[in-house]
C-alpha cells in the first residue's frame, strides 16, 4: 500500500527503455519516501520478465499475463490499472510519455480523479504549505515540466488526490541497475476480475512496428544536422563525420520536416534527449525545443554561418562557417592524425 | 447511412512556436502579450479529418466546440470559413484555472448536449502541451478513444477504421461509434478558407460580441439568427462548479519559471584550416574523440 508503481511497457517481449529509466528514478524516490518500488506489467508471454526488472530494485512485480493483452489497446490495460490502483492505493504512479503512456495515463487519471502531469523532466520530493487552508503537506512529488512550447518550466503538485501521476519521456532519466542480484516477488493479477467483453471493442487489424536501429542514446558523439544543412547530399557529409568519429547522426525537427532525414533521429523536446561526450550542431539555429534535447552534452560545437545564432550561446566552440566547407576539413584532419 | 454528427474540439492558443525577437523581453523571458492567438495547429488537422467525413457521408454536419474567453469565438469563425457548419463557445469565469481534468469535465458536459457520433480532437495543444484532454473527455463520457490518428479511413455500419501513427510505425484499428478520436500533426493539413463560407459567416457573432459592437450588427440577432454563435455557461451545461477551476483540479501549479537564455563562454573559431586543425587536435588530446 502507498507505494510507487511504474507501468512497464512491453514491445516484442522486452521491457521498454523508458520503463527501466522510470524504475531507476522510482527506486531513488522510494528510498526517500521509505516505501516499496513496484512494477506493473501487462501483456502476454511474460514468463521470466521479472528477471529484467528486479535488478532495478523492484520489490513487487504485478503481472497481468494473458494473450488478449498484447499488443496494447487502451481499455483492457486501463481497466486493469484502475482496478489495481483502487486496491493498492499507490502514492505515486509513473508512465513513459510515449504513445502508450500518453494514451493510458489520462484515461486512468480521469477514472480515478487523480492529477496527471505530462512530460516531466525532473521529479523530486518536497513539502508544500497551502496558505488558503493553512495545511502543510509533507513529501509531495514535485513534477517539473516544460510547457508553453518549452519557454517556461512549471512545478506541478498534486496535494490531495492519489496517486500522484506523471509521464516522462524516453531518455530524460538515467537507466541504472541498482543491484544485479536483487530479488523481489511476483504477484499474478487475475485479469478476469477486471476485464469485461466491452473492453475489447477496439480491434487492431494491421500493425507495422519497427524497432529503431539507431542507437542514439549510447553514442559518445552525435553529429546533428538542421535545416541549414540544406540538402541530402550535404547530410551525407554528416554521416561520414559520424562514422569516422564512431558516432550517430541526429537532426532538428526542421530537418526532419523537410524530409532530409528520418524522424527517428530527431533530437529535442519532441524527439530524443541525448547527453553525449560531444555534440556537433551543424546548421542548427538552436531553438529552445531543440536545445532541450541536447544541452546537457558534455561538449557542444556549433557550425553555423550566422555568428548570432542562439546555439552559439550554449556552444563551447562556435565555428563561423558553412557546413559543407567545415566538415570535410574535420574529416581530413581526423583521418590524418589517428590510426 | 444517415449523416454523421461530428464535433471538433478546438482550442485557441498563443503561438508558442514563433517566439521571435520581439516576443523576448530584455531579461530573456517570454513576453506572452506579444504572441498571436491562433487555432491550435493539430486541431486544424482534426478539422480536416472531420470535413473529409462530411464530404464523404452526405447529410453530415461539423460543429466546433471551444472553451475559452470571449475572443475564442474567432476559432469558431475560422472553422466555419474552412467548412464547419457552426459551433459553440463554452465560456464562464468559473472555468478559469482548470487543469486538464476539470477542462475535460467542462467539455464533456457540453458534449452531452450535442449528441455527437464522432468527437475529433487534436492530439495536443501547443501551450499546455499535455495531450490529455482528448482521452479524458472520452473517459468522462464513457466512450471509446482512438488516439494518434493520422487518417480516418472510413465508417461502415457504425464501425470506424482509423490509421494511427506511433513512434515506430503505424497501426490500423477499428472501433464502434460513438467515440473520441485525437489527430496528429502527421495527418493532412487543413484546407484553406473558402470564399463562399467567408462571405456567409463573416458576420457570425456571439451574443457578447454583438453587445460590444457597433450598430451594424444589432439586427443580426433578429434578422439572421443562424449567425449567432451560442455561448454556454456553467449553468447551461449543468456543470457542478466544485468540479471546475482550481477546486476541480487535482494538479496545482506551484511555481512557474521563465526559461532564460544564459550565455556560456564560447570560443569563436573561423572556418580556416588552422582553426579547424587546432580544434581537432584539442578534441583528440582530451579524448573527447578518438
Ligand atoms: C505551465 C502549465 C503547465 C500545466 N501542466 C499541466 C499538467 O501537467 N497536467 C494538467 O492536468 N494540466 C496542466 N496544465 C493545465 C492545462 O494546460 C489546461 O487544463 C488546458 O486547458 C488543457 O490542457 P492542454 O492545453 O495541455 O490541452 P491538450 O490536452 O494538449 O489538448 C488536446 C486537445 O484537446 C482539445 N482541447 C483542449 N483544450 C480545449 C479547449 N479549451 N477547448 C476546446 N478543445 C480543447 C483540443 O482538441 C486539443 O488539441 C498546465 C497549465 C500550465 C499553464
Ligand atoms: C511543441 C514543439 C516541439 C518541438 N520539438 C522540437 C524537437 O524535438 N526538436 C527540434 O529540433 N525542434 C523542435 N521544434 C522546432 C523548433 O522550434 C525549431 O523550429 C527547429 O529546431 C529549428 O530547426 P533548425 O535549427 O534546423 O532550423 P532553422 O531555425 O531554420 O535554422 C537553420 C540554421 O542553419 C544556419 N545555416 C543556414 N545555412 C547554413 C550553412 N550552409 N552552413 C551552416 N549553417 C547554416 C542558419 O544560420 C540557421 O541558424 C519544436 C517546436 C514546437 C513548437
Amino acid at each position: 500500500m502507498n507505494n510507487i508503481i511504474v507501468y512497464c511497457e512491453i514491445e516484442d517481449g522486452k521491457v521498454a527503455d523508458v520503463s527501466l529509466e522510470l524504475l531507476t528514478k522510482g527506486r531513488s524516490l522510494a528510498n526517500e519516501l521509505k516505501c516499496k518500488l513496484e512494477a506493473l506489467v501487462i501483456g502476454s508471454d511474460l514468463n521470466g520478465i521479472e528477471k529484467t526488472l528486479y535488478p532495478f530494485g523492484v520489490d513487487t512485480v504485478f503481472l497481468a499475463n494473458d494473450t488478449r493483452l498484447y499488443p496494447y489497446v487502451t481499455a483492457p490495460h486501463a481497466a486493469i490499472m484502475i482496478g489495481l490502483f483502487k486496491e493498492e492505493k499507490p502514492q505515486v504512479a509513473l508512465l513513459g510519455a510515449t504513445s502508450i503512456g500518453r494514451d493510458l495515463g489520462p484515461k486512468v487519471s480521469s477514472a480515478l480523479h487523480s492529477g496527471l502531469t505530462a512530460d516531466c523532466t525532473s521529479l523530486v520530493i518536497g513539502d508544500h504549505y497551502e496558505k488558503k487552508t493553512d495545511t502543510k503537506y509533507d513529501q509531495l512529488l514535485y513534477q517539473i515540466r516544460p510547457a508553453f512550447g518549452g519557454n517556461i518550466i512549471a512545478t506541478i503538485i498534486n496535494p490531495d488526490c492519489r496517486p500522484q501521476m506523471a509521464t516522462v519521456r524516453e531518455g530524460v532519466m538515467k537507466k541504472e541497475i541498482m543491484d544485479a542480484n536483487y530479488v523481489g516477488e511476483i504477484k499474478n493479477i487475475e485479469v478476469d476480475k477486471y476485464l469485461a467483453p466491452e473492453h475489447f471493442a477496439v480491434k487492431i487489424i494491421e500493425r507495422h512496428i519497427e524497432a529503431s536501429k539507431i542507437n542514439m542514446k549510447g553514442a559518445p558523439v552525435v553529429v546533428a544536422g538542421g535545416y541549414g544543412v540544406g540538402s541530402k547530399e550535404n547530410f551525407d557529409l554528416l554521416y561520414q563525420l559520424a562514422e569516422v568519429l564512431g558516432g550517430e547522426v541526429g537532426a532538428s525537427r526542421a530537418a526532419v520536416d523537410a524530409g532530409l532525414v528520418e524522424h527517428d533521429r530527431q533530437i529535442g523536446q519532441t524527439g530524443l534527449t541525448v547527453r553525449p561526450r560531444l555534440y556537433i550542431a551543424c546548421g542548427i539555429s538552436g531553438q529552445i525545443q531543440h536545445t532541450a534535447g541536447m544541452e546537457e552534452s558534455a561538449m557542444i560545437i556549433s557550425i553555423n554561418n550566422d555568428i548570432n545564432a542562439p546555439i552559439n550561446k550554449i556552444a563551447d566552440y562556435a565555428i563561423h562557417g558553412k557546413v559543407e566547407d567545415v566538415i570535410p576539413k574535420m574529416i581530413k584532419h581526423y583521418k590524418a592524425n589517428t590510426k | 447511412m444517415k449523416g454523421l454528427k461530428i464535433v471538433v474540439l478546438a482550442k485557441q492558443v498563443p503561438d508558442t512556436r514563433n517566439v521571435g525577437k520581439d516576443a523576448m523581453k530584455a531579461d530573456g523571458t517570454v513576453n506572452r502579450a506579444a504572441l498571436a492567438a491562433i487555432f491550435n495547429p493539430e486541431d486544424l488537422n482534426a478539422l480536416e479529418q472531420a470535413l473529409r467525413l462530411k464530404d464523404k457521408y452526405e447529410g453530415s454536419t461539423v460543429s466546433i466546440l471551444t472553451m475559452g474567453p470571449s475572443r475564442a469565438a474567432e476559432i469558431i469563425r475560422e472553422g466555419m470559413y474552412r467548412g464547419a457548419d457552426g459551433g459553440v463557445l463554452l465560456t464562464d469565469r468559473l472555468f478559469a484555472g482548470s487543469d486538464t481534468l476539470a477542462t475535460s469535465y467542462a467539455i464533456s458536459q457540453a458534449l452531452k448536449k450535442m449528441e455527437a457520433d464522432i468527437i475529433i480532437a487534436g492530439r495536443q495543444a501547443i501551450d499546455g502541451d499535455t495531450a490529455q484532454v482528448g482521452p479524458q473527455v472520452a473517459d468522462k463520457l464513457g466512450l471509446t478513444q482512438i488516439t494518434y490518428a493520422e487518417e480516418i479511413i472510413g465508417i461502415k455500419e457504425n464501425v470506424i477504421t482509423v490509421k494511427r501513427r506511433l513512434e515506430r510505425g503505424v497501426e490500423v484499428v477499428e472501433g464502434p461509434l460513438p467515440l473520441v478520436v485525437t489527430v496528429n500533426a502527421s495527418a493532412p493539413e487543413c484546407r484553406s478558407r473558402n470564399a463562399k463560407a467567408l462571405l456567409k459567416f463573416k458576420h457570425a457573432r456571439t451574443a457578447t460580441e454583438l453587445q460590444d459592437t457597433s450598430e451594424d450588427y444589432i439586427d443580426i440577432k433578429n434578422d439572421r439568427p443562424e449567425l449567432v454563435i451560442p455561448e454556454w455557461s456553467v449553468v447551461d451545461v449543468d456543470a457542478d462548479p466544485k468540479e471546475l477551476g482550481l477546486s476541480g483540479s487535482p494538479t496545482k501549479v506551484k511555481k512557474i519559471e521563465n526559461v532564460v537564455f544564459t550565455a556560456k563562454e564560447s570560443k569563436v573559431l573561423s572556418d580556416n584550416d588552422e582553426d579547424i586543425n587546432e580544434l581537432m587536435r584539442t578534441l583528440i588530446e582530451s579524448h573527447t574523440i578518438g
